[in-house]
């Protein structure tokens, strides 16, 4: 009896590896290597919405923009629905693009300044073979009532809109393939915070009215909690640790990850002590050696991969939490 | 006191004539006290801020009085402020990579205050900025004076920054978001390295931030800015405990949470703030606020005190503690 | 959000408003001088050579009678003939490599870059002498030579502005979009970098106007009996003692329109850039 075909996940990245070449100092040494993104792999099933928290130099835009085929791989796959982006030809790859979209972070730079509302929102329906003017213009004003915006906006400019409606220009764009994976990088971060919780509450709505899945990118490991099933935690190109949300933020197994989640300023008066300032380690051993409270001598010698640890949680640790 | 604010009013040019931007402010601080201004954007408190260095764009006015040691600021000659800057009154702004000058040497910048105000040699100012450095955490101190400020991380940059600010130990040190652009993780150090070092020199301290986590763990007393209104003011444990004012109230709540279950609604604030062109009569909160009534929209609330010297400017307040 | 007209703004800014009516002065009299000239421009009247400036003849007549006012209305045909289609040279091709530069990066961008800058390295006047001393004098190839040296220009300005745009994320939404590059740089790099060609295209007018001037003074751009500025200024320079007014009223011609065309590039620049960067 054969096993019943099994359902390739939405977006599957494989062994990701992104190196960008610095430009060199002097004529005489050789050009500095940065490995943004090195060795990542991890799954996004549709309908379990995928977190991925770093601070910066973690390599989580890198990994955004190449999990939606914006920017090449060094070496590893990037996979949508079971095929490989890198290898597709170039229109094949368009009609792909209907189906994973980006939410930028900057309300600002995000939007054409020149470009009426309607024309920026259209813009993905060039992945889309066939359709007409009529459609595009019915599409347009479906996108708009979605994100609470109004049929009249449609004739403005950017420069017209606060950073919290702009914000949901760029979420109307993303959504009007009606694409199965809308990959978010810092979708609220530049928000005030009343204008944030306006957002994220549209983001989780149009996620159950759509039926799209959110890859979210963020340092704030409260708003990606909130909209995430699952979390993974970056640090200089990989992965720390991975699991469901509830159980990675509640006990997390990694100590970088109980770092963030100190380190994130609660609404409480009394003030906790820091961890020691961080010193730039040398690369080999565990690449968060030199900041760890319980960092041993084993940690600076081999760099741990990540291991299975209980509940489908995973974590690059010696000695985890 | 070292500080008293009384009925700041700040206006701005524009095409269509001048437009307040922050609206009667008034707040005292003293030696060693920690204040917090927390807002959203468009809230007035970077204005502010910028008013008590004297630092406010050309052409906007001001009212009211800032006292800074018995002198009235608003009545200072530039040259009298500039002798201040950087003396008395000291500034951490949120950008160091703006707010740092890129051609010039960390230690020559650190050195400079201490040049213009202390009259100290070139060579004593370099050896008293190694020294900083060291004050403020950072290693090998020596080699990053010499050091440009592309070379530093953001969080080295900023330590250089408070480094800067705190050079001449001044009495009162203004940290408009000190640590908006910093990585979470480094945020709690610098925060941490601020009131430290404050406690030490018995410096005051002002800390600007739309974060009021930021500011419940750093700053003994708080304002709550909206539209260029002071909402409320008072002990930071009143205020966070208590909050009396209905924009507190949905500041608070409108934080996502580490705790919260996963896919419930986060209480959102509808609308948004009243764009500077159309500043309302009455209160700005009118509309967005689930208390409005005729009333709050035909002149601004007048403050009411509640316990000690946490006030609130709303008329609703009764009705607000009913709010969950 | 400011509603400032444009309009309103460009009558408060004063370079705009004196440059413009410069400029506008110097297109009317173009316009004119196509139906109606006091005289035909090249009519010789040796009889009534070097007169004053009179009744008949408002700013007098050159050494071989011909009426100065009708020889610098006809003149200011020739500068914004020069000027409209050099210019135009330079935009087309000097838009078209700056955008392929920007969007293809990597080595194309590099070569098209040193060929500009292969370009710039030769002194545009001499090389423009050369160039019609070699194919020969006349207004055609005055234009070509000066439009030739206006391509690598606005390569440069389009490439740099260009790579600005591209690095913005809503190129990158774009790309998203799936839009090609050839799609992006028409919809996205063009009208974000054509407030900045505006500007340097009046400049580059300016510029043009006076290098037609230099090779007519030459005598290497339009000939006579086509009437031209520089061609004025050349046969002024043997009577410069004895009728400075020669040489004055096509000098004043040429300053006047270089000087509107800058303070007009001036005034554009003010108003079109902060207002695209004042978006916040």
């Amino acid at each position: 009896m054969n096993a019943p075909p099994v359902d390739p996940p939405l977006l599957e990245i494989l062994d990701l590896v992104k190196v960008y070449h610095l430009p060199r100092q002097n004529l005489f040494a050789s050009a500095s290597q940065l490995r943004a993104v090195d060795g990542v792999s991890f799954r996004v099933t549709a309908g379990r919405s995928f977190g991925i928290v770093g601070e910066s130099g973690s390599g989580k835009s890198t990994l955004a923009r190449a999990a939606i085929a914006l920017e090449a791989p060094t070496s590893g796959e990037a996979r949508l629905l079971g095929r490989a982006m890198n290898l597709a030809p170039r229109a094949e790859l368009r009609r792909m693009r209907a189906h994973m979209q980006m939410i930028f972070q900057d309300p600002y730079g995000s939007l054409d300044p020149r470009q009426r509302i309607e024309r920026i929102i259209a813009e993905p329906l060039a992945c889309l073979d066939g359709i007409s003017r009529g459609q595009s213009a019915s599409r347009v004003a479906e996108a708009l009532a979605a994100v609470g915006l109004g049929v009249g906006d449609g004739r403005k400019y950017p420069h017209e809109f606060s950073g919290g409606q702009r914000q949901r220009i760029a979420i109307a764009r993303a959504l009007i393939t009606r694409p199965k994976l809308v990959v978010a990088d810092e979708p609220v971060s530049a928000l005030d915070v009343s204008i944030q919780a306006q957002v994220l509450n549209l983001m989780t709505d149009l996620q159950r009215q759509f039926g799209v899945t959110y890859l979210l990118i963020s340092h704030d490991l409260a708003v990606v909690e909130h909209i995430c099933d699952e979390i993974a935690v970056m640090y200089r190109g990989r992965f720390v640790e991975t699991g469901p949300s509830e159980q990675l933020l509640g006990s997390p197994a990694h100590p970088y990850t109980r770092a963030l989640i100190d380190a994130a300023p609660k609404l409480q008066t009394a003030r906790r002590r820091a961890p020691a300032p961080a010193l730039e380690g040398p690369r080999t051993g565990c690449a968060y050696a030199s900041r760890c409270a319980l960092v041993q001598a084993k940690c600076r010698e081999e760099a741990p991969e990540l291991r299975a640890l209980a509940d489908a949680r995973q974590a690059a640790c010696h000695f985890p939490l | 006191m070292l500080l008293e604010v009384a009925n700041l009013n700040i206006d701005l040019p524009t095409a269509d004539g001048a437009r307040r931007i922050v609206r009667e402010a008034s707040f005292t601080l003293d030696r060693g006290q920690t204040l917090g201004i927390v807002g959203e954007s468009g809230s007035g408190k970077t204005m502010t801020a910028l008013a008590l260095m004297g630092l406010l764009p050309d052409g906007a006015t001001t009212s009211g009085a800032i006292v800074f040691e018995g002198r009235d600021l608003t009545r200072l000659s530039e040259a009298r402020m500039q002798e201040l800057r950087g003396d008395r009154i000291a500034m951490i702004f949120q950008e160091p990579m703006t707010a740092l000058n890129p051609l010039h040497s960390i230690g020559r910048q650190i050195a400079e205050p201490l040049i213009l105000h202390r009259g100290l040699s070139k060579a004593a100012a370099r050896t008293q900025a190694v020294k900083l450095l060291e004050r403020v955490g950072l290693a090998d101190p020596a080699r990053r004076a010499r050091a440009y400020p592309h070379e530093l991380s953001g969080g080295q940059r900023q330590r250089a920054m408070i480094a800067m600010a705190l050079s001449c130990e001044p009495r009162l040190v203004i940290a408009d978001e000190p640590t908006t652009a910093l990585d979470v993780t480094v945020q709690a150090q610098i925060l941490d390295l601020i009131a430290d070092l404050g406690e030490q020199s018995n410096m005051a301290l002002i800390l600007v931030s739309h974060d009021l986590a930021v500011i419940a763990q750093n700053c003994a007393r708080v304002l709550v800015m909206y539209s260029g209104m002071t909402m409320e003011s008072g002990r930071t444990q009143d205020v966070l405990a208590r909050p009396a004012h209905p924009y507190t109230k949905a500041l608070l709540e409108a934080r996502p949470r580490v705790s919260a279950p996963r896919g419930e609604r986060l209480h959102a604030i509808a609308g948004a703030a009243p764009s500077a062109d159309a500043m309302p009569k009455g209160c700005p909160f009118a509309g967005r606020c689930p208390l409005t009534i005729e009333a709050c929209r035909l002149a601004p609330p007048a403050p009411v005190t509640l316990r000690g010297d946490h006030t609130a400017r709303c008329i609703r307040i009764d009705a607000a503690e009913r709010l969950a | 959000m400011s509603r400032d007209s444009f309009a309103a703004r460009a009558r408060r800014n004063a370079s705009f408003a004196v440059g413009a009516a410069l400029v506008a002065m110097l297109i009317l009299a173009t316009a004119l001088s196509l139906v109606w000239t006091p005289y035909p421009p090249g009519a010789i009247d040796v009889p009534h050579k070097l007169l004053e400036p009179s009744f008949a003849h408002w700013l007098g007549t050159d050494s071989l009678g011909r009426d100065i006012v009708s020889q610098l209305l006809a003149g200011a045909r020739v500068s914004i003939l020069v000027g409209v289609i050099a210019v135009g040279i330079g935009l087309i091709f000097g838009v078209a490599l700056g955008l392929a530069a920007a969007s293809a990066k990597g080595i194309a961008e590099d070569i098209i870059m040193r060929l500009c800058d292969f370009t710039f390295a030769f002194p545009a006047l001499l090389l423009a002498i050369m160039f019609t001393a070699v194919l020969g004098a006349g207004i055609v190839n005055a234009i070509l030579a000066i439009g030739i040296f206006n391509v690598p220009v606005f390569a440069k300005v389009t490439r740099a502005l260009g790579n600005n745009v591209l690095a913005r994320d809503y190129a990158m939404a774009a790309r998203a979009a799936g839009k090609g590059p050839i799609a992006i740089a028409f919809e996205h790099v063009l009208p974000n970098v054509a407030p900045a060609l505006i500007v340097q295209a009046t400049i580059q007018f300016a510029i043009a106007i006076l290098a037609e001037a230099a090779l007519s003074y030459l005598g290497l751009g339009a000939q006579p009996p086509q009437a031209s500025w520089g061609r004025m200024l050349s046969d002024a320079q043997q009577l410069m003692f004895l009728a400075p007014r020669l040489a004055v009223f096509p000098g004043l011609a040429v300053v006047l329109a270089v000087l509107g065309l800058n303070l007009l590039g001036d005034g554009l620049r003010d108003l079109l850039d902060p207002r695209l960067r004042a978006r916040r």
